[in-house]
C-alpha cells in the first residue's frame, strides 16, 4: 500500500472536510485516519490515505487538492509518506 | 505512525526555514566521447548529455510535487574536459569550442549548471590541460551555464605551483573579460586542493574518473532549519548543543537521501553519495553566519568563530552519516561570502577579514569562496592566496579551494553584484605585500610528511 499524508492548514470555514473528503473518494482514495485541531486560530488537519491508485494519478491528485485549497481558502498539502518517514524514523 | 506534530515539523522546516535539496547532479562521463576531431567530439557530446540527461529536470521536479520538498537546482557533471579533449584540441580556441558545445548541452536539457570544464593538475599538467587552462578566460566569457575547476594540488602530491601561478593569471584575465558585469567569469572558477570526483555542488564538480558510466549525487541544505533548532536550546551546555545539531543534520540528510533515492530508481541511474553541506543562500534565514550567530558569536569573525564552526561542522557530519550509508563529496558547512547574508553583513560590519576566512577554511569543507576583492589585485598575489589554501588542504588531509573575484574596476567599500543564487558582496582588503619571488619559482611543493604530527 502507498501512503500520503494530507494537511489542511487555514481559517476554519464551513465544508472543508467535505470538500477534500468527496475530491478524494471521486479519485478512489481511501482515508486511513484523520486528526483535526485549532491551533492559534487556525485549523489544522491531517489524513493519512490510501494513494495505491489514485484515478487520474498522484501528481494529479497533488495540483487537484491544492487547487480545492484555493477554492476554500487554505492550504493543502498532499505528500508522500516517506518523506515524514524517512526525517522522523531511525 | 507518523503523527501530526512531526508532520507539522517537517512543513514548517520547509516553508518557513528553507529546507531543501540544493541540488541533484547527475555524473556522465564523456569518456566514450573522445575523438580526434574536435568537431566531431562536440557533437558526441551533445548527443550524450542530450541523452542521458533528458529526463533530469522532469524527474526532479516530479519528486519535488510528490514529497512536497523543493529540489532547487538540477545539474550535470561531466569527465574533466582537461582529458577528454586532450586528442582533439591543438590550440586553447578548440577547448572552447567544446565549452560552447557543453552550454549548449546544458541549455538543451535545462539543467541550470554543468561542471567539469576541469583539469586535475595537483602534480604535472599535460599538453591539452595546459591549453585548457589557458581557454578558460575566453570559455567563461562566452558561455553562461558551464563551470570550470582546476585542482592543483593534493595531500599525496604537494602543489602544482607552475598551476596556481598561472591560475592567478587566469583569474585575473578571466575578471577583465567579464568585467562589464561585475567580473562575474570569475564566479564560475575555482581552485582546489584534494578535489573530491563525486561532489555535487558548483563550481567544483566535475565527475572524477573514478566513477561509473553514470552517477546521482545529491546535495542537501538547510542552515536555516539548523538555526532555528538551536534557538530552542540558546545558553544550554556543549553537549546539548552539539545533539540538536546532529539531530536536525540527520533529519535533513534523510530528506536528501530519499531524494537521492527516488531520482536513482526512477531515472534508472546508480545512487552515488549524498553530500552532507550546509549551504547558505543570499535568502534571509538561509545563513551558516546566523548559525555561528546563534552559538554565541556576535558576527562570525570574532574570536571563538574557528572553534563554532569546528564544532558545527563536525555534528553537521555525526548526525549525517547516521542517516545515509553513502556520503561524500564535499560534505561539510560552507562559508561563502557573497551567497550568505550574514557573511555579507559581517564582511560590511568589519568582523570578518581574508585572513579570518582563511583561518576558518581550516576547519570547515572548502574554502575562500566568493570573495570579492579589489580590481587591482596583482595576479602574483591572487597565486600567493590560491598557494596559502591549497597548503591548508594539502597538509590537513582535507578538501580546500579557492574562488575570489577580482572585480575589475571596484576597491574596497564598493559593492559586486551577482545576482540569482551567487548574491553580491562587499570588495574585501587583500594583503598587498609581495609575495611574487615566491610564487615565482619554478615546479612543486612536495607533498607533506605523515607522520610527527604537531
Amino acid at each position: 500500500m502507498k501512503k500520503a499524508i494530507i494537511t489542511v492548514v487555514g481559517h476554519d470555514t464551513v465544508g472543508i472536510i467535505a470538500s477534500v473528503c468527496s475530491y478524494l473518494a471521486e479519485q478512489n482514495v481511501n482515508i486511513l485516519d484523520i486528526s483535526q485541531t485549532i491551533v492559534n486560530g487556525y485549523f489544522n488537519m491531517m489524513m493519512i490515505a490510501d494513494v495505491t491508485e489514485p484515478k487520474s494519478g498522484f501528481s494529479d491528485l497533488v495540483t487537484g487538492l491544492d487547487e480545492i485549497g484555493k477554492k476554500v481558502g487554505v492550504m493543502i498539502h498532499c505528500q508522500r509518506e516517506d518523506i515524514f518517514d524517512s526525517m522522523h524514523r531511525v | 505512525m507518523i503523527n501530526m506534530k512531526e508532520v507539522i515539523e517537517t512543513n514548517k522546516m520547509i516553508e518557513k526555514e528553507n529546507l531543501d535539496v540544493r541540488t541533484i547532479t547527475l555524473g556522465i562521463s564523456l569518456i566514450d566521447c573522445i575523438d580526434p576531431d574536435v568537431d566531431r567530439l562536440c557533437e558526441k557530446i551533445k548527443e550524450k548529455i542530450g541523452k542521458k540527461a533528458e529526463k533530469l529536470v522532469e524527474t526532479g521536479q516530479s519528486i519535488e510535487k510528490e514529497f512536497g520538498i523543493p529540489i532547487v537546482n538540477k545539474r550535470i557533471s561531466v569527465t574533466p574536459i582537461g582529458i577528454i579533449g586532450a586528442s582533439a584540441c591543438r590550440e586553447s580556441a578548440d577547448f572552447v569550442k567544446i565549452a560552447k558545445a557543453l552550454d549548449e548541452a546544458a541549455k538543451g536539457v535545462g539543467v541550470n549548471f554543468v561542471g567539469g570544464y576541469s583539469a586535475l593538475v595537483s602534480k604535472g599538467m599535460t599538453r591539452g590541460e595546459e591549453l585548457l587552462i589557458r581557454s578558460i578566460p575566453d570559455a567563461l566569457s562566452v558561455t553562461e551555464r558551464v563551470m570550470s575547476s582546476v585542482n592543483a594540488g593534493s595531500t599525496k602530491t604537494g602543489i602544482n605551483m607552475d598551476a596556481v601561478r598561472l591560475m592567478g593569471d587566469v583569474i585575473r584575465e578571466t575578471a577583465e573579460k567579464t568585467a562589464d558585469k561585475d567580473s562575474i567569469g570569475c564566479t564560475k572558477l575555482v581552485v582546489l586542493c584534494n578535489a573530491p570526483d563525486d561532489n555535487p555542488f558548483m563550481a567544483g564538480a566535475f565527475h572524477g574518473v573514478t566513477e561509473a558510466d553514470e552517477i546521482i549525487n545529491v546535495g542537501v541544505s538547510g542552515p536555516g532549519v539548523v538555526k532555528t533548532a538551536l534557538e530552542k536550546v540558546r545558553g544550554e551546555s556543549f553537549e546539548v548543543l552539539c545533539e540538536t545539531i546532529k539531530k536536525t543534520a540527520f533529519k535533513v540528510t534523510r530528506a536528501g537521501q530519499l531524494v537521492a533515492r527516488e531520482a536513482s530508481s526512477r531515472l534508472g541511474v546508480p545512487f552515488g553519495i549524498v553530500d552532507l553541506s550546509l549551504a547558505p543562500t543570499p535568502a534571509i534565514g538561509d545563513s551558516v553566519a546566523d548559525i555561528l550567530k546563534e552559538i554565541g558569536l556576535e558576527q562570525p569573525g570574532a574570536p571563538g568563530t574557528t572553534a563554532a564552526l569546528a564544532l558545527l561542522n563536525d555534528n553537521v557530519k555525526k548526525g549525517g552519516v547516521m542517516a545515509s550509508s553513502y556520503v561524500g563529496g564535499l560534505s561539510g558547512a560552507f562559508i561563502p561570502v557573497s551567497e550568505d547574508q550574514g557573511m555579507i553583513d559581517a564582511a560590511k560590519a568589519g568582523a570578518l577579514t581574508i585572513e579570518k576566512l582563511e583561518a576558518m577554511t581550516c576547519v570547515c569543507s572548502v574554502g575562500l569562496d566568493m570573495i570579492a576583492i579589489p580590481g587591482d589585485t596583482k595576479s602574483e598575489t591572487i597565486s600567493g592566496i590560491i598557494a596559502d589554501e591549497m597548503a591548508i588542504g594539502m597538509v590537513n588531509a582535507k578538501t580546500t579551494a579557492v574562488r575570489v573575484i577580482p572585480v575589475i574596476g571596484k576597491k574596497v567599500g564598493d559593492t559586486a553584484s551577482f545576482g540569482g543564487l551567487l548574491g553580491y558582496a562587499p570588495i574585501m582588503d587583500v594583503n598587498s605585500f609581495s609575495c611574487s619571488d615566491f610564487v615565482g619559482r619554478k615546479g612543486r611543493i612536495p607533498a607533506p610528511i605523515h607522520s610527527f604530527k604537531n
